[in-house]
């Protein structure tokens, strides 16, 4: 916190406070801790005084007894303001204003789905609004269909206008507005249909009452008061959102957003929340299986028997092979290279994504830059995203640049003196005004409309757009990369734009598989800090811990694939992977013939799993706990919301067990997740930090471990009822300071271990902002997760060699890259069905004169064949991809490995 | 009687043209404007006639355009509108100013235009004046033919483009921020304030929203000078005003008058007094969001600050008379329906309180209503108060609300205790 801010003075019902003036009186005083009731502000989407709920009264000066009501959420704060809350006038005025709202709602209380933690129900309870007084019929809508995700039932809409607020003008959305006028206002689509945003869900959050609800959660419909709930870290993306995931009988309901003021604030993605139904799959692996032949079909054992069925010697062979994975927890992929010996690990991604990962963790570890949080992309004023297609790679940082838009305007509007948090008023200025954001991408993005230009072009042409800018930074005008005077023109007035900027920020990743993109994006990069730029980066990776095993010691998975005929594997152990994900079939299954024994440790079955001798079934994060490093570099722990009752564990701690029964048991491996820490810490010094960034096992707050279930919670004794009448035994979790249990001690838990949010008066969500410094600002005793990477400004670096090779691209062929997809290419939310049914056919994008070229028409199938794959996709007519360069999806469900970008050509079907 | 404004419009005859405005002075006022006058001495002359605003809220239109910033980034245009939305009920006044002389309006909004450096200008007219817009629209195609609009006026250097934009139809468009959103092509929601539309209006630019009547005093204005202006009322206010009758008089129409008649006048020499058999009751003298007027108030003048002191607003200065053969629970329940279904749906009272309020007048009329009605009704006039809403459309509801409460209780308490109306 700046100590530049001047705080001013203000007197709430008489008492003095300390208040920053750039606030409202609303935040200012929720952040104090004293309770206006409030519906239609918002902390992330600011005021715009609409449901009047949030009336105190002003008073001119201390003579003044009378005062006059206004709405705390448009009140400036200055100095020796006046105000109160309690005064019998105004609270009697909030009282009528939530006896009007509730004129036409339908209390339908116990048939809602937001019942008890209903943000509605707390402020009817917070203004002491009761008895009815309006004796006429209410008025009625009809309800839309919108999609797997969202359930809609306007009746029990109080037109706070949130939805439309975060859905149009904090998310871009378009298919959602407000239609007709006075008491008939309704929120919802033009017609039924499919809530196209790609953050539709944080509806259900920021919606006070009934009205968008998780359609998810309906199906298996559990009251927040009898969930269990653990605090968690997204899996879906490299993004690493920090998120609540919750049990009951043990199945996974619902995932919510967890703030982190750093990181994703208030809101998730939609893959993020709805993609936790894979938990719940019939295809998870439960049980311990295991054949002794290759024939043999698999059979489920006890876990004594694996350890005498495994050959020790095959444990102790020199010929043994760990296969690590990005989606695997950083301890996981630790324990197996620790199994095997670093000589033997190997990293299970593709040699492609293998190069590109590690020039980002490379960099990132060596060369002090300024790694951007999401928090901190948000406040970037210029930005140039290179290559990556955010919305469906990593959609919060999509949803952060959108923020970012809004910086320059804004700074507009407060030379005028209108203070941000006045959202219509700022908007209103702004118009259509934007931070000069550039995106250069392969083809269109949603994102696209936040842009001051974009640049949908060939990858080559992308790169050489980058090392133009490059060129523009060092004021080379001699070298054009591109050799087109109105790219070059272009990479002249981004270069410039971006060096006059006081917090640009360069977005890369390496979704587009290109080196020569990555090596441009970094060398901006290093251009700009030369010539003293605060410059932040952003680098977008594929997976949730692809960083974390970056930063491991490890060979590329490639280097099996080129081992002798000859050569065997005595055991090869797969952690959380299907390698037939990561390497095409062919390689794949020859790696598998090499192997004597195949040990996998997994979640779900896929093709790999199959191929496996012995199968151990591998708790997924909502089972475990473990540590996932995110793409800035942020480790952070997630905690199981599950209480073991399978065959189930953690793939560490198998492999622990692997360990001590290999070594016939004279250490005793890692018995808590803090042992493996420990030893990560010793081995690997970068991971020394991780000893310290989370309460240990022991820690407990006045003697007790912190609560995964409220205090409400119901049924703790009758819960297995229908199996056993006597009360079952808790779960244990020895590995965190958070216990199976409604008891323990619930108030002001470490900011890293905040398993619900539920505050006296606050059952719903909006309870959070007892948990947080400030709205909008840290949590309480800082935000959760530590950056491993050192950050410096001023570092020296040499640039990265110019690389840009134009693809040979034969008659008759076209350069495939590829397209992800926010739903279908993330391979775990894939199997969640409200995903399933988001999820495209396997399709290609196609310029149109290409299409007219291989007379292929839009919708129509066809054979795309690359490196004599054959796949059968659509063809979609894309304008934006340009000619000579096909887009073709990747990683969809049922669609085998290639290794793109590549070329490709076409076969009539 | 001087009647600047009217002098030259001839009922039932068609507008006047632009050679019969040119022949009665009109658009000489341009030429010494250009010639003499920087911007800000039209403001300062404008200031010191102490024109008030005639759209019914009475603020000093020297003020207003003072606000502007004539400094500053040029890059976008400021804006100028007039607002030409005439939906309050009972009001058919600007109708007869835009029907009967549109150059007097044109002339005065290049002459404003000026003063606020504003190159675009917008007439946003009520969606039901198809004869007002198809002359307008001939008028401002003169006004170009003849260089008073376009690029360089009359050889100023001073550029002005004017449109004519047809209003969706909603009373709430007659706010004026509400009609800034609905010329963006948005909701018609009313805009936070401040900032004021002269720092952030139109587009976010700085604009001046004015009342047709207002404007077309800027001519006569520039000509004539402020103390004329001035003279013209009978109260320190200055101008005339077009003042309106309807009801059950024996002459409902509109008349240009001294501010300050009073309201006996208006109603027994200009609206000819009542018809036979019918009894005057009350009045609501400035459209249907001010509160009523009774007998005792017939020597009221009116003026803003006169009527105010009544007890009521001026408003835009058009009477609707209440007689004893109208039932005032029905005519307060018509009045409310009003405005219950012309709320913009924005704010909680208004939005949720207004339909109640209807639902109870329509109960107590209907022979339905119970005591405690009269209660909540009182309880949410006082709900519906200034500052408790976003806008004034709620507070202005309120106005015939409270004051038909206070002033003819005894006929709803005689509704529900005979369980029907008695003029049924």
């Amino acid at each position: 916190m700046s100590l530049e801010v001047n705080m001013v003075k203000i007197r709430i019902d008489g008492k003095y406070f300390e208040a920053k003036p750039e606030k409202n009186l609303l935040e200012t005083c929720l952040s104090i801790g004293i309770d206006i009731p409030h519906f239609c502000f918002h902390p992330a989407l600011g005021s715009v005084g609409a449901c009047r709920l949030c009336a105190v009264k002003k008073f001119r000066d201390k003579d003044d007894t009378k005062g006059r009501i206004v709405m705390s959420c448009m009140e400036p704060v200055t100095e020796g303001l006046m105000i109160s809350v309690e005064d019998p006038e105004v609270k009697a005025f909030r009282t009528s204003v939530l006896e009007s709202l509730m004129t036409n709602h339908p209390h339908d209380c116990p048939v809602c789905d937001e019942g008890g933690e209903c943000h509605l129900q707390d402020m009817t309870v917070m203004t002491g609004h009761n008895y009815r007084r309006y004796d006429f019929p209410k008025r009625t809508y009809n309800n839309q269909e919108l999609g797997p995700f969202i359930n809609h039932e306007m009746n029990r809409c109080i037109q706070c206008y949130r939805c439309v607020r975060f859905y149009r003008d904090y998310a871009g959305g378009k298919d959602l507005n407000v239609f007709a006028s006075r008491n008939h206002v309704y929120f919802g689509r033009h017609e039924d249909g499919t809530l196209e945003n790609e953050f539709s869900g944080n509806l259900v959050e920021v919606c006070p009452t009934g009205v968008f609800t998780d359609k998810t959660l309906k199906k298996h419909f559990t009251r927040k008061w009898d969930l269990t709930n653990a605090p968690s870290v997204c899996v879906h993306c490299s993004v690493g959102c920090n998120t609540i995931v919750s049990e009951r009988y043990g199945s996974i309901r619902r995932i919510m957003s967890r703030y982190n003021g750093a990181v994703n604030g208030y809101f998730i993605c939609d893959r993020g929340r709805f993609g936790y139904e894979f938990l719940n799959d019939e295809k998870r692996i439960k049980s311990v299986q295991i054949r002794s032949k290759k024939a043999d079909s698999l059979q489920i054992i006890e876990n004594e028997q694996l350890f005498t069925s495994l050959n020790n010697s095959e444990l102790n062979s020199k010929k043994i092979v760990g296969i690590g994975s990005p989606r695997a927890s950083l301890e996981s992929n630790f324990a197996l290279m620790s199994l095997v010996g670093k000589e033997n690990f190997y990293h299970g991604i593709s040699e492609r994504e293998y190069s590109l990962t590690k020039t980002i963790s490379g960099f990132f570890q060596h060369s002090g830059a300024l790694i951007a949080s999401l928090k901190q992309i948000e406040k970037a004023d210029a930005i140039l995203v290179l290559g990556e297609d955010l919305t469906n790679t990593a959609p919060m940082i999509a949803l952060a640049i959108r923020q970012a838009a809004r910086n320059v305007p804004n700074q507009e509007a407060k030379k005028k003196g209108i203070q941000l948090w006045n959202d219509a008023p700022v908007r209103e200025l702004a118009q259509d005004s934007k931070s000069p954001v550039f995106i250069a991408t392969l083809f269109k993005d949603s994102l696209d409309d936040v842009a001051e230009v974009t640049f949908h072009s060939s990858s080559e042409d992308i790169a050489n757009l980058g090392f133009d800018i490059v060129s523009g930074l060092n004021n080379i005008t001699t070298d054009s990369k591109t050799g087109k005077k109105d790219h070059q023109e272009l990479a002249g007035k981004i270069a410039q734009i971006l060096k006059n900027a006081k917090n640009p920020l360069i977005i890369s990743g390496i979704s587009s598989g290109d080196k020569a993109i990555l090596h441009a994006a970094i060398n901006i990069v290093t251009s700009l800090e030369s010539v003293g730029s605060g410059v932040m980066m952003s680098m977008v990776l594929p997976d949730c811990n692809s960083m974390g095993l970056a930063l491991l010691p490890g060979k590329s998975f490639q280097d099996l694939f080129i081992l002798e005929e000859s050569h065997r594997i005595d055991a090869l152990i797969v952690l959380e992977n299907d390698l037939y994900r990561r390497a095409d079939e062919e390689s794949v299954n020859k790696l598998f013939e090499k192997c004597d024994r195949v040990v996998v440790l997994d979640q779900l079955m896929n093709k790999t799993t199959q191929k496996a001798d012995i199968l151990l079934p591998a708790a997924t994060f909502a089972e475990s706990e473990g540590t996932i490093v995110n793409n800035e570099g942020r480790a952070q722990r997630f905690y199981k919301a599950v209480g073991n009752k399978t065959q189930v564990q953690e793939s560490w701690r198998w492999i622990g067990e692997l360990i001590s029964n290999r070594d016939n048991n004279q250490t005793d491996k890692w018995n808590l997740l803090d042992d493996i820490t420990e030893s990560m810490a010793i081995e690997l010094p970068l991971f020394s930090k991780l000893r310290k960034y989370s309460p240990d096992a022991d820690f407990r707050m006045l003697n007790m471990k912190m609560p995964r279930q409220t205090i409400r919670y119901s049924g703790r004794t009758a819960i297995n009822a229908n199996i056993s009448v006597s009360e079952a035994k808790l779960p244990q979790d020895p590995d965190s300071p958070l216990a199976f249990s409604m008891e323990g001690q619930n108030e002001n838990p470490p900011s890293s271990m905040v398993p619900f949010y539920w505050t006296p008066g606050w059952n719903s969500v909006q309870a959070m902002y007892n948990y947080l410094d400030e709205l909008d600002g840290r949590m309480k005793g800082g935000d959760p997760g530590l950056r491993l990477f050192e950050q410096s400004t001023g570092s020296k670096r040499d640039s990265l060699e110019y690389n840009n090779q134009k693809s040979e691209v034969r008659k008759n062929e076209l350069k495939i890259v590829p397209v992800y997809q926010i739903f279908g290419s993330e391979e775990l939310s894939a199997v969640s069905p409200s995903i399933i049914e988001r999820i495209h056919e396997p399709f290609v994008f196609l310029n149109p004169k290409d299409s007219e070229f291989f007379h292929l028409s839009d919708e129509e199938s066809v054979i795309l064949e690359i490196l004599n794959i054959k796949l059968n996709v659509k063809v979609k007519i894309e304008n934006s991809i340009v000619p000579g360069q096909a887009g073709l999806s990747v990683n969809l469900p049922g669609m085998p490995y290639v290794d793109i970008p590549g070329t490709g050509k076409f076969h009539k079907l | 009687m001087e009647r600047p404004l009217t002098q030259n419009i001839i009922p039932g005859s068609a507008a006047l043209s632009l050679d019969d405005y040119r022949k009665n002075g009109g658009y000489k006022s341009l030429g010494i404007v250009f010639k003499k006058m920087a911007p800000a001495e039209i403001t300062n002359l404008v200031k010191a006639s102490n024109l008030l605003g005639r759209g019914g809220a009475g603020f000093p239109t020297g003020v207003k355009w003072s606000l502007v910033p004539l400094e500053g980034d040029r890059s976008k245009p400021n804006y100028l509108v007039c607002n030409a939305d005439e939906m309050e009920p009972g009001t058919f006044k600007d109708r007869y100013l835009l029907e009967g002389n549109p150059h007097q309006l044109i002339e005065g909004m290049i002459i404003s235009a000026y003063a606020i450096q504003a190159e675009k200008a917008y007439i946003f007219l009520r969606w039901a004046y198809k004869k007002a817009e198809e002359i307008l629209r001939k008028a401002i195609d003169e006004a170009y033919k003849a260089g008073y609009l376009g690029k360089n006026v009359l050889g100023s250097g001073f550029n002005l483009d004017l449109y004519v934009h047809s209003s969706a139809g909603r009373y709430i468009c007659g706010e004026e921020t509400a009609l800034l959103n609905s010329l963006e092509g948005k909701r018609a929601l009313p805009r936070t304030k401040p900032p004021f539309p002269a720092i952030s209006g139109l587009f976010g630019r700085p604009t001046v929203v004015n009342n047709v009547e207002t404007l077309s005093w800027i001519s006569h204005i520039v000509r004539n000078g402020s103390d004329w202006f001035k003279g013209l009322s009978l109260t320190p206010t200055g101008g005339t005003k077009l003042f309106g009758v309807s009801g059950k008089v024996k002459n409902p129409g509109t008349w240009e008058l001294p501010l300050g008649i009073t309201v006996r006048e208006l109603l027994e020499e200009h609206a000819g007094g009542m018809l036979p058999g019918h009894k005057f009751r009350g009045a609501l003298p400035g459209g249907a969001s001010t509160d009523f007027l009774v007998e005792e108030h017939l020597d009221v003048k009116m003026d803003f600050s006169t009527v105010a002191a009544a007890g009521s607003r001026m408003g835009t200065g058009t009477m609707i008379v209440l007689d004893d053969k109208t039932c005032p629970v029905a005519f307060v329940h018509n009045v409310e329906r009003f405005f219950a279904l012309e709320s913009c749906g924005w704010c909680t009272p208004c939005r949720e309180g207004l339909p109640w309020v209807e639902k109870m007048l329509e109960s107590i009329e209907e022979g339905t209503g119970k005591m405690e009605y009269l209660d909540l009704l009182k309880f949410n006039a006082k709900y519906f108060g200034p500052g408790n809403t976003f806008c004034a459309h709620a507070p202005g509801a309120a106005e015939p609300l409270q004051s038909g409460l206070k002033y003819f209780y005894d006929d709803f308490v005689k509704h529900i205790t005979d369980k029907k109306c008695p003029w049924r």
